[in-house]
Order: C-alpha cells, then sequence, then structure tokens
C-alpha cells in the first residue's frame, strides 16, 4: 500500500456512527487544545472572510481563537472567535499555535457541504482537537450520524507581522453601516490600482476614490449621515492603497454589519468588521493594510 | 452642459445606457436644443440605436448655447455608474451630469440616501454626430404592441441565436429563428406566431420577411420592457432596416437593425412593389393552419435570407439607383446563376450585415448629399468587420 509513504495535507475517514460526538475522542489522549461547536458554518464562515491565501496562523489562548493571514508583507488579516462562542473549549497551555492549509481546512469543514444551506438541524456538528507541536490537527465532523475524522498537517507556525497599530496613534477613526459600505465596493472601479482613503475633520470628511482607465470616481460619505454611527477625526489625510490587496476584505465586508475604518500616523489602515454569526453571536475580523504611496495633504 | 435627472428618471436613464450597451461599446452625448441625445452604433455599423430625452425629462436642463458640443466615451465606463439596480432603486435620489469642457470631462454625480454622494468624473473623446438615415414613416409595415409580447416572444429563442426572421401578413406575425441554409436539417426550427389582435396596431401593406439580429432586438426589449411603454416596429422589405422605436412625451429611442437582403424578393419589390410578395414558403408555413398561404405563389424557391447582399435601408425604390449596390448585384448574378450558391459566393459576409444606413460621422448638413458616395465607402470597409461574435 504505497499510499502511506505520500506526503499528505489532510487524510478523512468517514464512517456512520449512533455514538454521540462528544464520546468519540479516546479518553488516553493528551490534547492541549480542544473545541467543539455545534454549527461548523461558524468557524467555517468568518474564516472564509479571510481565507485570501492558503497559510493561516492559528493562536489559541484562554479567550479564544485567533487566526491570522497575511500577504506581501502589507496586508494582515485576523479573525477572532471569542472562547464563549465554542461550546467546549480546553486549552492546557498559555498559547498554542501552529499553521496550516486554511483552504484544506475549509475544504474539511464543509465535507457535508454544510456552507450551502443552513437547514435548521442540519447542522455540522465540530470538534478540533489538537495533540501539540508536530501533531495533526484532528477535526470530528458529524452530520445527520455520518462522522468524518480528519486530520490535517500543521506547520511550524510563523511569526505574524506586527503592524504596530495602536489605538494611541489613531488620527482618524469612522464605524460605518456596513451596508453602505459594500454598495461602494461593489460599484469600486476595479481598473483602478489604488483606493485612496480620504479621512477629514472637514469636507469631505470621509472620501473613497479611484482613478481608473476611463476617469475618476469618488465616494463621499457626510459626517452626519445615518449610515455613519461614529466620526473622529482630527486631522486630514489621505492615502493610497493597493485594491488588490483591499479587494480580500470585501468577503469579510459582506459578512459584517459594522465596519470601523482606522488610520494612524503613519498611514497605516485598519478595518475592523464585526461579524454576527448564525446563532446572533459577535466575531470580528480585522485587516491592517500599508499604504501604498504617500500623498501630500491637500 | 449642466442636468439634473430625479427620481424615477434617473432608472430610465440608467436602462437607456444598458440598453444602448448592447449595441455597441461607444456612447455618443450631443446635448441638443430638443433634448440630451445618447447614441450608439455597432462596430460593423449595422444596429445604430438612440434615446433622445426631452428637456421636461429633466429637472434641469440646460446646455451651452454658443456651440454645438458633441463627445463619445466607453459606454462600459458610464455603465459602470449604474451598475447596481438595487442602489438606483432604494437609494438613488438624484443625478447631476455636467461638463467641465476645460477639464476635458463629464461628471455624473450620483445624490443617494443618507448623503452618500457618488461622483464621476469620466474622460471623453471628441465626436462627429452620429446620425442613421432612415424614414420609418415611409415604411408600409408598422406595428405597435405592448413591449411584453415581444419579450416573452424572444424568450423562446436561445441566446446563441444570432437572427430572427419575422414574416408578416395581413393577419398575423412570424417569428422564428433564422437558420442559414447549409445549416437546414440540422438546426431546430422555432416559430411563433402572433395574431393581429395581439397588437395595438398592425398595418402589413408588404407581406415581407426580413431578418435581422436578435442581440441589439433583446437590447431594445431590456429598456422598452422597463418603461412598459408600447413599442412600434416598422420595415419595409429586406435589406432595408427595421426600425424599433418606444415614445412618450418625454423621451423617444429609436433602434435601427440592418436586415439581411434577400435578392429575389428584393428585386420583385423593386419592379412589381411588394404586395404580391408571398410569405417565405417553408416547411413550417405549409404546417400552418393558414391554407391560403400555401395557395399563393411559392414558386419563388429562396429562404428569405439566401444571400446576405447589402442593400440599402432607406427608402425602397431609391435603393436600386445605388450604383454600389447595383454593381455589387449585376457582379453576383453574372457570377452564380444559383440562388443557392448566391449566399455562399458571399463567403463569410453572407452572415453579415451590411452597414448602408449610415451617413454617420459626417456633418448633418453634407448627410443627404453624399449619401451615395458614404454607402459606397462603408460597404467596402465593413463586409470585412467582424462584429458579430
Amino acid at each position: 500500500m504505497g499510499w502511506r509513504n505520500v506526503p499528505y495535507e489532510a487524510l478523512c475517514l468517514c464512517f456512520r456512527t449512533t455514538m454521540p460526538l462528544s464520546t468519540q475522542s479516546q479518553p488516553g489522549e493528551q490534547h492541549v487544545f480542544v473545541a467543539s461547536l455545534d454549527n461548523a458554518r461558524n468557524l467555517s464562515n468568518i474564516l472564509k472572510a479571510i481565507a485570501f491565501k492558503d497559510h493561516a496562523i492559528f493562536s489559541a489562548t484562554p479567550n479564544g481563537l485567533k487566526v491570522t493571514v497575511e500577504d506581501s508583507k502589507c496586508l494582515q488579516a485576523n479573525a477572532f472567535i471569542q472562547a464563549d462562542i465554542f461550546q467546549e473549549f480546553t486549552i492546557r497551555e498559555d498559547l498554542v499555535g501552529f499553521q496550516i492549509n486554511l483552504t484544506v481546512l475549509l475544504d474539511c469543514l464543509n465535507i457535508f457541504g454544510g456552507s450551502a444551506v443552513s437547514v435548521a438541524g442540519m447542522s455540522t456538528v465540530l470538534k478540533m482537537c489538537y495533540r501539540g507541536y508536530g501533531y495533526p490537527l484532528t477535526l470530528f465532523l458529524e452530520e445527520a450520524g455520518v462522522v468524518t475524522v480528519c486530520k490535517i498537517n500543521t506547520q511550524e507556525p510563523e511569526e505574524p507581522i506586527d503592524f504596530d497599530f495602536c489605538s494611541t496613534n489613531v488620527t482618524n477613526k469612522v464605524i460605518l453601516l456596513s451596508e453602505s459600505l459594500k454598495e461602494a465596493f461593489s460599484e469600486l472601479d476595479m481598473t483602478s490600482e489604488v483606493l485612496q482613503i480620504t479621512m477629514s475633520p472637514s469636507q469631505p470628511y470621509f472620501r473613497l476614490s479611484t482613478f481608473g482607465n476611463s476617469g475618476n470616481a469618488h465616494y463621499d460619505y457626510p459626517k452626519d449621515s445615518d449610515m455613519m454611527d461614529l466620526f473622529q477625526c482630527t486631522k486630514t489625510q489621505t492615502n493610497r492603497y493597493k485594491m488588490s490587496l483591499l479587494k480580500p476584505s470585501t468577503k469579510a465586508l459582506a459578512l459584517s454589519c459594522k465596519v470601523s475604518v482606522r488610520t494612524d500616523t503613519r498611514g497605516f489602515l485598519s478595518l475592523q468588521y464585526l461579524i454576527r454569526n448564525d446563532d446572533g453571536q459577535i466575531c470580528f475580523v480585522e485587516y491592517y493594510c500599508c499604504p501604498d504611496i504617500e500623498v501630500d495633504d491637500e | 452642459m449642466d442636468c439634473v435627472i430625479s427620481g424615477g428618471n434617473v432608472r430610465v436613464l440608467a436602462k437607456a445606457i444598458h440598453s444602448l450597451s448592447r449595441i455597441g461599446e461607444e456612447l455618443y452625448v450631443e446635448p441638443q436644443k430638443d433634448g440630451l441625445a445618447l447614441r450608439s452604433v455597432n462596430s460593423s455599423r449595422s444596429a445604430y440605436a438612440c434615446f433622445l430625452f426631452a428637456p421636461l425629462f429633466f429637472s434641469r436642463y440646460t446646455i451651452p448655447t454658443c456651440q454645438t458640443f458633441r463627445c463619445k466615451m466607453a459606454i462600459k465606463s458610464v455603465q459602470a455608474i449604474f451598475r447596481s439596480q438595487v442602489s438606483l432603486e432604494k437609494t438613488v435620489e438624484k443625478c447631476h451630469i455636467k461638463l467641465e469642457e476645460q477639464k476635458n470631462r463629464l461628471t455624473f454625480t450620483l445624490h443617494c440616501k443618507h448623503g452618500l454622494l457618488k461622483t464621476h468624473n469620466l474622460s471623453f473623446q471628441d465626436s462627429e454626430s452620429l446620425q442613421a438615415v432612415f424614414d420609418k414613416d415611409s415604411y408600409g409595415n408598422v406595428f405597435r404592441c405592448n413591449p411584453r409580447l415581444l419579450v416573452d416572444t424572444v424568450t423562446h429563442f436561445p441566446p446563441s441565436l444570432e437572427e430572427v426572421t419575422v414574416s408578416v401578413n395581413d393577419e398575423r406575425m412570424w417569428v422564428r429563428n433564422h437558420v442559414e441554409e447549409h445549416d437546414q436539417g440540422k438546426t431546430m426550427l422555432t416559430e411563433l406566431c402572433l395574431g393581429s389582435d395581439e397588437f395595438e396596431h398592425f398595418a402589413a401593406q408588404n407581406h415581407n420577411s426580413i431578418t435581422f439580429c436578435l442581440k441589439e432586438l433583446r437590447g431594445f426589449l431590456v429598456f422598452a420592457e422597463s418603461t412598459s411603454l408600447p413599442v412600434s416596429m416598422y420595415f419595409d422589405e429586406p435589406g432595408s432596416p427595421v426600425v424599433l422605436c418606444v415614445t412618450d412625451s418625454v423621451l423617444e429611442g429609436n433602434f435601427v437593425l440592418a436586415t439581411l437582403s434577400d435578392d429575389v424578393n428584393h428585386c420583385r419589390s423593386n419592379t412589381g412593389l411588394a404586395n404580391s410578395s408571398p410569405p417565405p414558403p417553408d416547411d413550417f408555413m405549409n404546417d400552418d393552419m393558414d391554407s391560403y398561404l400555401i395557395s399563393m405563389d411559392t414558386s419563388i424557391a429562396p429562404a428569405p435570407s439566401s444571400a446576405g447582399a447589402p442593400t440599402p435601408p432607406f427608402v425602397a425604390p431609391a435603393c436600386s439607383k445605388q450604383p454600389a449596390v447595383a454593381n455589387h448585384r449585376a457582379r453576383l448574378y453574372s457570377e452564380e446563376e444559383d440562388e443557392e450558391d448566391l449566399g455562399s459566393s458571399e463567403g463569410p459576409p453572407n452572415k453579415k450585415f451590411c452597414s448602408l444606413f449610415f451617413g454617420s460621422v459626417l456633418p448633418p448638413s453634407s448627410q443627404t448629399s453624399t449619401q451615395p458616395v458614404m454607402t459606397q465607402e462603408v460597404l467596402a470597409s465593413d463586409s470585412e468587420d467582424d462584429s458579430e461574435v
């Protein structure tokens, strides 16, 4: 049987059972991290919002799970899933970290095709176990009496980039209802290489601009708009961000109900999305992005 | 130019631009005294569409008084402004179109709910006037109906179908998929018969069949259906363009589409006027319950579209005087006796519609006088133009 020697990213075993999932894992095994969810969609949906690269860094702490994906050392996305969203969240160390192929993980989470329909009572139950450094991440997924066990290889965790974005350095901050930004992002001129964001205590307050083949476009949000939850701008700032880097964040935007847009003194951008899951619980996805070109304030 | 469109009229404008985008790649904008004209033409110049929005369509309409201004721009970029139907319906309150000539840009500003302002500055190119030459009022066949009737008719045809054939007699209109002669027997034929009572107006002086592109008809219907205004169809004989028209008090839309010419029918209609031309005889017709059709003269065998020889679209009797066309036909006859080969002798252009009906890109004043020359030039260049892909 040659397949034993084939390097694999994940192995899945599927069987029918009458035993509840909670009794599936062998009691003798010592796991440093165990988490279970009644509805795997609550995890897979939020991971999809940051799935623009294959490799994701998982960091579990007693507070919850943080999943980080990066691109070109210019963009970082973090998904935060609080510990209390999980029905079971056991962690035996202060920090458990590993790197995993996110695409494979998402494929496994949706192995029952779960994302397509959310019929009541047909949700996939998930249990995640990790024995520690060098071990695969084991997923037990159960739906309608069928259990799939997936073992996904883990990798040495890389150190996530520290964007050093701290709230004391924030110059401008607005919180918008996502609805209004979704519309703007769906209409953005993708022939433009950059998205320019202007935030200012005076007009135009909050402006998104594109510079495409056929001309330029500006989307202006007044500070007293119903769509504006919070407007705290202290200084006029105009920064450009690569459209290709910001594009993945639309996935998070689509799921979210509110978004906080912040820039710091260096022009770094932080986008925080507040996402409500199927059960009404709140999770966060955060994007950090480096500015593209320095633009002089006019 | 400085104009403001409010409320539901923004959606009408958006639909018009959307439907123009089915015709050509460029949008020709011309603010005129009698309204804002938006036009488009396809690259082979076989289809042309024009919308004229009267000043009353706008809540403000001012145009430069001193000089005429015309421009063209990529229709895609204008379409992008009005891309989201949902937001147009739910959030857009008014649209402001302003020309900034010094900066060479046309600014579209959408004022949306919650104070959101979307400003699009589009660059443009200067352009000559684009005008098709057609005289729909001289056409013998005039039909008017609810757009729904045509929408329901064309839904039966697959999206891949390129052309449809419309035939009429005093009581009925038939719409069927046009099949190339060499494909006959391989393809499924679909034919719909519409009774005259389904139309608001049904006048068929010439019992003709015309074949034209479905894509542009669908484009026209995109607009017509959204406004629910009655649509009119004018046509004369094969080779003359069919004119589709939608009007109300503040707007007018005309789509002019070339039709495939049918040499035999064409000759007959030139000599003995089209009244005697039979409807296209084919198996489907014979199956039809209208037995009188069968009894009509079926000795002229060709399918209505056996050849794509170009003929000018405007008034029929005049066209035979066109030197270009006359020569062309003469040459065809000398080379090919058989009608079936007539089509294939045309080679690829067989399927092409000819762009004859343009005095386009000409100053309006010289249009009429230079028309024959223009026709000739266009014919030469456009039969090679492959735009129908």
